[in-house]
């Protein structure tokens, strides 16, 4: 019981920033921008933040700071994918270049510490919340070891990411913003001649993205760890994107997307090098390969069909 | 005048060195019916966009009502009452028609309110003018009829009092048409102010009031419907006289060319197509296929010529098999005298980005006409394409300009100069005047008559039933899969409509 209770304690840790850094994907993709660039904004909101948080002595400010240079690289994004019309996976591409080379020499330069930031702690660190009563049912079989080790006991971030969930539900489905991005994503045509402003709709969409990045990116270096550390986001921005698609740009399944991807990360962790029964060892690489395994089986058709936006990585041009 | 609903005076309108409209002076009275019509390129849906904001003049005035109104933005034409139904619909096809409707026109931030408002008001507009349509359907599921139904009523809903329609025939049975049309004379006795565009000539005449045509930019002349032929008109849009029926002598049909038996075709879901096909098509001959798109014509021709599998059947050409359910290969169908015009020539026919030259030898580029050795003989292509472009009047004459830079018409005749002049035994058409302007179409037919005339055996597939009738010696009608009758060309209209529709088909089966 204890260890599967360590286990998905540590599944929710792990799928947090995946978690976001995927409703992150969705603004963008579901007003019909691709973007490969999330792990390149997470890394930056990383680095940016973990240094504001060092510097400032508070979390909230080292927030705001992985927010700000995230929403930052979004726009660049979009100036060169929306403004410019130009190719959505190119400027995506550039973006992951320039986070993971910039983050390296300017934690150099700024730190001496071999690329990292100063260790973070006390207020500079977004700490564990104990919720109301955690201690109380500590006691009680099953319900109560839920509740006190699994719901209590993480940083608000955690909280942020899947009350999100349900916020992104409702902005998409009930809310006049939420139906107008659907439809740019699909037919950017249709928007354009009902008279709303195509670019506008998707420079919010990449604001809301670069929002979100940049809260997994603090999540990554100002909670789950205490400071930066070089390429700490080590592809959990493609795996984001992965599982997006096997949530076919839907906001609870890519919940329970990156809970999977989550899972098997952190069962990864904690059985390595145990052998399994009947198969035996199994590499790591293996399992951490998984999620992008499952992505091409549901692409190729084998889980239903995943249909991306129709409008997604197609500049909007007025038809002559 | 005080009863005009839109003034235009003086526009101008160019997009880099083309003119695409020149000094326009229209003036369109309120409650009437307008027709506009002009070929391909005569700057008809530009005017349109310019009222409905979607570009701006370069120069001129546009009056609303006799108010000078300046539309910047489709939201300042919307605002002034002017609502536009686009020739490829502008609606979200995974979006229900409630959401389709309220887009850009919700009211609140939150979509709750403005959902239950919209249910309201188009249980209304259904009610003052029968334009049934079930709300929370999804559009892509709906039928062509209905999905333009209801970008007609995202217009209305929006308050529309103008009301432009750009070639709204163009994807409709003819007795859909004429159930728009009932509509749109609805529209007008309510005091809306309708503006037709179109390039069918009959409609105009059906039903507007008045018509304005519309030449390489320029407005030519408007005329009073009653008071004007079909001949007129088509005289003022060609600039000259224009034949609109083919002259063509009795076919002389010879031995069977191409047999096909018991085909059955499925599309990409797997929803069967074409159900049991057999006809022949002699040398001498054309066959026409009639009936409304989407009704198997596509995947028939699709399999015929190669580029589809065929589920089962038979296809014999000069009385040897094809391979239509297993590996039929169109390369190899070229080299046994079937050339194939496909319906797209944009993704099928032509490479857009190629040059003229390229295109005019593709699919035929291993003949050792333009090859030197294990290269292309590029002057042996060019040689070949100028004398093409001479043959079929094909213009700009020239054959490094890039295909994409044709018009329509010109971007056909390429398709056609290609297949008709490696002198196949078959020739299969689809669609050989979809978006090509009226002269065009002339030559176009005429060229198949003379194909026929040379003992070819020609099967053509078209959704406009004028083309059929006016060139097909036998008129084969689909609908839903199968070939419910079989006519000649003296068939009326009215006939072969029913048969389209499944009419007949249906009786018969109960």
């Amino acid at each position: 019981m204890d260890v599967l209770v360590q286990l998905l304690d540590a599944t929710i840790r792990v799928s947090v920033p995946l978690l976001l850094a995927c409703l992150a994907g969705l603004y963008s993709e579901r007003s019909g921008v691709f973007d490969i660039g999330l792990e390149g904004k997470m890394l930056v909101g990383a680095f940016v933040g973990a240094s504001a948080a060092a510097v400032s002595g508070s979390a909230w400010i080292g927030l705001l700071a992985a927010v700000g240079i995230s929403v930052f690289f979004s726009l660049v994004h979009g100036f060169a994918s929306i403004t410019h019309r130009g190719n959505q996976i190119v400027s995506g591409v550039a973006i992951n270049f320039i986070a993971a080379g910039s983050t390296i020499i300017l934690g150099q330069a700024w730190f001496r510490q071999g690329g990292r930031t100063p260790a973070l702690s006390g207020d500079a660190r977004f700490q564990a919340i104990t919720l109301p009563g955690a201690d109380a049912v500590k006691d009680v079989p099953v319900l109560g070891l839920i509740y006190s080790e699994l719901i209590s006991g993480h940083s608000i971030l955690v909280y942020v990411a899947f009350l999100m969930v349900p916020f992104t539900w409702w902005v998409l489905f009930r809310t006049r913003f939420g139906l107008r991005l659907r439809a740019v994503g699909e037919n950017p045509a249709a928007v354009d001649t009902a008279g709303i402003s195509v670019t506008w709709l998707r420079y919010r969409a990449v604001i809301c993205t670069g929002i979100l990045t940049g809260f997994a990116g603090a999540y990554l270096a100002v909670a789950q760890n205490a400071g930066f550390v070089k390429d700490m986001t080590a592809g959990k921005g493609f795996i984001a994107l992965a599982a997006l698609i096997f949530a076919k740009w839907k906001p609870v399944p890519a919940m329970f997307a990156c809970l999977l991807f989550g899972f098997l990360d952190a069962a990864s962790i904690r059985f390595q090098g145990m052998p399994w029964p009947v198969i035996g060892k199994v590499p790591v690489q293996l399992i951490n390969a998984l999620p992008f395994i499952l992505t091409v089986i549901l692409l190729a058709g084998f889980i239903g069909k995943a249909i991306p936006p129709r409008a997604g990585g197609v500049p909007y041009v007025k038809e002559r | 005048m005080a009863d005009a609903a839109i003034e235009l005076i003086g526009i101008n309108k160019s997009f880099g060195a083309v003119h695409a409209n020149r000094d326009i002076h229209l003036e369109i009275p309120r409650g009437t019916i307008h027709g506009i019509v002009g070929e391909n390129g005569a700057g008809k849906s530009t005017l349109m966009s310019i009222l409905y904001g979607f570009y701006q003049a370069d120069s001129g005035e546009i009056r609303v009502g006799g108010k000078p109104t300046a539309i910047r933005t489709p939201n300042d034409a919307i605002a002034v009452g002017i609502g536009m139904v686009h020739q490829h619909f502008m609606l979200v096809e995974n979006f229900t028609v409630l959401e389709n409707i309220i887009l850009g026109a919700e009211g609140d931030a939150l979509l709750g309110g403005s959902i239950a408002k919209a249910r309201a008001e188009l249980a209304r507009l259904e009610r003052e003018y029968g334009l049934e349509v079930d709300p929370d359907a999804i559009i892509e599921e709906l039928p062509v009829g209905l999905q333009q139904r209801v970008e007609i009523l995202k217009a209305l809903y929006r308050g529309a009092e103008i009301l432009i329609l750009d070639e709204p025939t163009g994807v409709l049975t003819p007795a859909e048409a004429d159930h728009l049309f009932r509509i749109l004379g609805q529209l007008k006795e309510q005091g809306k102010t309708i503006v037709l565009i179109t390039h069918k000539l009959r409609e105009i005449m059906a039903i507007t009031d008045n018509v304005s045509v519309m030449r390489q930019g320029a407005m030519v002349a408007t005329r009073v419907t009653r008071q004007t032929t079909v001949e007129e008109l088509a005289e003022l849009m060609v600039g000259r006289r224009v034949l609109l029926h083919v002259e063509k002598g009795a076919a002389s049909p010879g031995e069977v060319k191409l047999t096909v038996r018991d085909l059955v075709v499925k599309d990409v879901r797997g929803v069967v197509m074409v159900e049991g096909v057999s006809f022949d098509v002699r040398a001498g001959e054309i066959v026409g296929v009639a009936g409304v798109a989407g009704n198997g014509q596509s995947e028939l021709i699709e399999a015929i010529c190669g580029t589809r599998k065929a589920v089962s059947g038979t296809v014999l050409l000069d009385g040897k098999p094809i391979d239509v359910t297993g590996v039929a290969d169109p390369g190899e169908l070229r080299d046994r005298g079937l050339a194939h015009v496909p319906e797209d020539r944009h993704h099928v026919g032509l490479v857009l980005a190629f040059e003229e030259a390229e295109n005019s030898i593709l699919g035929y580029h291993d003949d050792p006409r333009y090859l030197r050795g294990p290269f292309l003989d590029n002057d042996a292509i060019i040689a070949d394409a100028e004398d093409k472009i001479k043959k079929y009047d094909i213009r700009p004459g020239n054959p490094h300009l890039k295909t994409a830079n044709f018009s329509g018409g010109n971007q056909q005749k390429i398709v056609l100069a290609r297949e008709m002049e490696q002198d196949p035994g078959v020739l299969v058409v689809g669609q050989p005047t979809r978006g090509v302007d009226v002269g065009a179409i002339e030559f176009i037919h005429k060229r198949l008559i003379a194909m026929r005339d040379q003992g070819k055996a020609v099967l053509l597939i078209s959704v406009e039933l004028d083309e059929i009738r006016s060139l097909a010696d036998r008129i084969l009608v689909m609908f839903d899969g199968r070939i419910v009758g079989e006519r000649g060309p003296e068939a009326s209209e009215g006939e072969l409509g029913l048969l389209m529709a499944g009419v007949e088909h249906k009786e018969a089966a109960e």
